[in-house]
């Protein structure tokens, strides 16, 4: 069997992983995709924990799907904000869109 | 060595090349492409957890849904970078060493903690734990009002991602 261990460390990585590219990549698009990369690895430890400390309870699945909707809102608004950026600057770089005046 | 633990392990590795490559893939459509297999991954290690609902919920939100909209995105702003130049910002050095440091505090610290060697025991699963899920949704003892105040996040987003990505300069499409 598996120790619940081993799905702790592959989210801690993951999450390492997803941080790595939020904070170094320059494309903001790139960093949205290591957003899901975290939210990703969050998933996987919510449901190990259900799983292996309270099967009982659906509490930990309910968390899951908090966390897939947030994540689906959090895509839509990133990637609607990031088009109308690209629009008005032709950038998405993000060290160059540093202005927020409109 | 059992066989789930093997196919934990080749998953795992996937999951983090996959995760690596996303990263610090040179092409954006790349990384998009990466981050489908990322999340695939990760549907096999919810069938792993026995949470077959979710496996399924990942590949039609996650695969389905966000990395298409990932990808829309992608071929939308397509000569905006181009795909030659660093991809990383001057801090990506620090970054990656703070990051590495963080998974070794995070690794150390769980290897640590006694209830990290958890196992599994067998048969603990309820027969139908969707149902149980269906109704702690539903029920206003346990998370109708998160349900509901979700619903009400997806229904703000959709208005909010409309709103914000509506062409303001031709007043064409304006209702």
């Amino acid at each position: 069997m598996i120790p619940l261990s081993w799905y702790l460390i592959l989210a801690a990585a993951m999450v390492c992983i997803g941080l790595f590219g939020v904070i170094a990549r320059r494309n903001a698009i790139a960093m949205l995709l290591s957003v899901e990369l975290i939210l990703n690895a969050v998933n996987i430890n919510l449901l190990a924990f259900w799983r292996y400390v309270d099967v009982v309870h659906a509490a930990g699945q309910v968390f899951v799907v908090m966390v897939i909707t947030a994540a689906a809102a959090e895509v839509a608004v990133g990637l609607a904000i990031i088009i109308a950026v690209y629009r008005k600057q032709k950038t998405i770089v993000t060290d160059d869109v540093s202005d927020l005046k409109g | 060595m059992t066989l789930e633990q093997i196919i934990f392990l080749i998953i795992a590795v996937v999951i983090l090349l996959a995760s690596l490559f996303v990263v610090t893939a040179p092409k954006m459509i790349h990384a998009a492409l990466w981050l489908i297999l990322a999340l695939a991954g990760v549907a096999v290690i919810f069938v792993l957890l026995q949470a077959p609902f979710f496996a399924v919920v990942q590949v039609i939100v996650y695969i389905g849904a966000i990395a298409v909209l990932f990808i829309f995105a992608v071929m939308l702003t397509r000569k905006a970078m181009q795909d030659t130049g660093s991809q990383l910002n001057r801090y990506s050095i620090l970054a990656a060493v703070i990051c590495i440091m963080i998974f070794g505090a995070l690794t150390g610290m769980l290897l640590s903690w006694g209830g990290s060697a958890t196992l599994l025991e067998s048969g603990a699963l309820p027969a139908d734990s969707i149902a149980d899920l269906g109704v702690a949704l539903t029920d206003p003892n346990g998370f109708l009002l998160p349900f509901e105040v979700a619903s009400i996040l997806l229904l703000a987003a959709l208005i909010g991602a409309i709103y914000i990505g509506r062409d303001r300069s031709s007043g064409e499409g304006e209702q």
